[in-house]
């Protein structure tokens, strides 16, 4: 068999996948993360929590009504986002004139409220969720086998992505946002209805950790505790790639998943902690980040 | 200090003094601990306008370096929670001298993430025991006093807490805490009148480490044991929470805080298991949406108001 460095070529590329489906979850994640950041000045920690609660709703579905795959892949975010839209309703909206720390321990304290729920329901131990049939077995690529799955996964948050991007970027109502989170005032003068679309764009912003979430399922147990050590590697990948822009998200989270696949191949032991090395590295070099500018 | 906060001082001090007669002395340490936690980390939430969103860290290598000092070391108990302590000054300035560079909610991550590295660190490192922790740590003799006797212990860690409040107060009204306290209203004026701010920062944030370590290593103490739960940032909420709920900014606040999330998880542990998150979380919201100043920032603003009432 080919080797690379020593490692076979089949493994390697195995691990490369699995850094990209990763990547492709920070992706996802951390565009969200800068949506609700860009609009709401809020970090929300909630995310990782509401990232989780899309894959429990997906798994919900599925044990109790029978709902499978696909529904779920559109219900559970859709079922997320209004969560999202009555958290900003009654109670992130009372913090806008606050301090931004305010955001960040409101959303903390409902991450730990969310948690401890579905702990308490579901016992921590994760459930299994079953990938379906049309994504199961593996493509051949004759120097290595790609699972369906994982391909799905990529190609999926990449099309979300993308989707994000183009809606924010070149559509109306991507203008009024970036209207809107430039200067709120001024958009509200010109007669659009700013709160509206802050609560739409946490809805949404979280709306795509609960689509993460369902990707997740099938790929991982499924368990309470899924969102929570994630959510914080999120927050590291956005400190190197900073909150200015939608594709920089979106290209440092792929690269670090990348990294980080990579370093399992290489040097296992630090597999955990190489994306908050290279933050910490980042900061002595870019303090502002890679993509960001410093306000 | 006006004479009624002196009086008010050796009340508490008295009360304290007294306590183990009447209360299980190792709940009394736990909550010391715990407070002293909070009153460092309000050196920088609440004086130095920092959130650290990482500060368990601290606590949990100041927990495993005296537990280790202690246990394979066998050195003398005093200078294991100098190690402790010591390590967690360093582990801040290298953390510290990182997170400053960025502001705000960016330094709140940064510092979560720092700490996560070091947790994994923790979870993987020999010395450290990974899941079951470090066992059995003995706690010594001090001044030819047995100190695996509760009251004995008692006395210490209440010398050890006195002591680190008093530095937190003295620090908060000297010139130093002055210079933070106007880094945290504003910061580009202070810059402006000529502080390198950075280095003031810098400062707390090395001396907020240090007497958490010193918290956590008076923990590994009382506990004879160090676990990852004192690294998680499950633990490192719990000290945001504890400060909030207090009152930040306030001197008193984070003792009130601290004793109130311990004695309330001590007795919820058992009657309703998991659901304590939730309701740590539940108190979390509340707070922010309501209650901002804390127990005893809305006290203080209660008692100013009543006294207001009366002058008029």
């Amino acid at each position: 068999m080919t080797e690379i460095f020593g490692v076979p070529i089949q493994a390697l590329f195995g691990q490369l996948m699995l850094g990209l489906v990763n990547g492709s979850f920070y992706a996802v994640l951390s565009l969200g993360l800068a949506v609700i950041f860009g609009m709401l000045n809020i970090i929300n920690f909630a995310h990782g929590a509401l990232y989780m609660t899309g894959a429990m709703l997906a798994w919900i579905f599925l044990e109790y009504l029978g709902v499978g795959y696909w529904w779920s892949l559109l219900l559970a975010p859709v079922c997320v986002g209004l969560i999202g839209i009555a958290i900003e309703r009654l109670m992130l909206q009372w913090l806008y004139k606050l301090d931004h720390l305010y955001g960040l321990l409101l959303t903390f304290g409902l991450a730990l409220m969310i948690e401890g729920l579905f702990r308490d329901l579901y016992g921590v131990a994760g459930q299994p969720y079953s990938i379906p049939e049309e994504l199961s077995g593996a493509f051949n690529l004759g120097f290595m086998f790609l699972p369906k799955y994982r391909a799905w996964t990529i190609v999926a948050s990449l099309s979300v992505c993308l989707l994000t991007w183009y809606m924010i970027e070149k559509t109306r109502l991507g203008a009024y946002l970036r209207a809107a989170t430039e200067n709120p005032r001024l958009t509200q003068a010109f007669g659009i209805n700013v709160p509206l679309m802050v609560m739409l764009t946490y809805g949404f912003g979280v709306g795509l950790a609960g689509f993460a979430g369902v990707l997740a399922a099938p790929a991982s147990q499924v368990g309470p505790l899924m969102g929570s050590n994630l959510i914080i590697v999120v927050f590291a990948v956005v400190v190197i790639g900073g909150m200015g822009s939608i594709l920089g998200s979106v290209v440092t989270g792929l690269a670090l998943g990348i990294i980080e696949g990579m370093t399992k191949v290489f040097w296992p032991e630090a597999s955990a902690t190489v994306v908050f090395m290279i933050m910490a590295v980042v900061l002595m070099i870019r303090p502002a980040g890679l993509f960001g500018r410093e306000k | 200090m006006s004479r009624r906060v002196s009086i008010a001082y050796l009340i508490g001090l008295g009360l304290l003094l007294l306590a183990p007669m009447f209360i299980y002395p190792i709940l009394v340490m736990k909550v010391l601990c715990f407070a002293l936690f909070a009153c460092a980390f309000n050196l920088l939430l609440g004086f130095t306008g920092l959130l650290s969103f990482g500060h368990a860290v601290f606590l949990g290598s100041a927990a495993y370096v005296t537990g280790h000092a202690l246990k394979v070391w066998e050195l003398p108990t005093l200078l294991g929670l100098l190690a402790g302590a010591g390590a967690a000054t360093l582990l801040g300035w290298v953390i510290g001298s990182l997170a400053i560079r960025r502001q705000g909610i960016y330094f709140a991550m940064v510092t979560l993430a720092l700490a996560q590295m070091v947790f994994f660190f923790f979870l993987q490192a020999p010395f450290t025991g990974g899941e079951d922790g470090l066992q059995g740590v003995p706690r010594g003799t001090l001044f030819g006093l047995d100190l695996a006797d509760d009251i004995n212990l008692y006395y210490l860690v209440l010398a050890i807490f006195a002591g680190a409040f008093w530095l937190i107060q003295r620090t908060i009204h000297s010139p130093f805490g002055q210079i933070l306290k106007a880094i945290r209203e504003n910061e580009p004026r202070a810059i402006s009148l000529g502080y390198d701010v950075a280095k003031y920062k810098l400062l707390a944030f090395v001396l907020s480490a240090g007497l958490a370590g010193l918290a956590g290593a008076t923990k590994t103490l009382v506990f004879k044991f160090a676990t990852l739960t004192d690294a998680h940032w499950h633990t490192s909420g719990e000290v945001v929470l504890m400060t909030l709920l207090g009152g930040m900014g306030t001197v008193f606040g984070p003792v009130v805080g601290a004793t109130v999330i311990v004695t309330l998880q001590n007795e919820l542990a058992d009657k309703v298991g998991s659901l304590v998150t939730v309701i740590m979380g539940a108190i979390f919201v509340i707070c922010v949406l309501a209650f901002r100043r804390g127990i005893v920032g809305e006290s203080l603003a209660l008692y100013q108001r009543m006294i207001g009432q009366k002058s008029r």
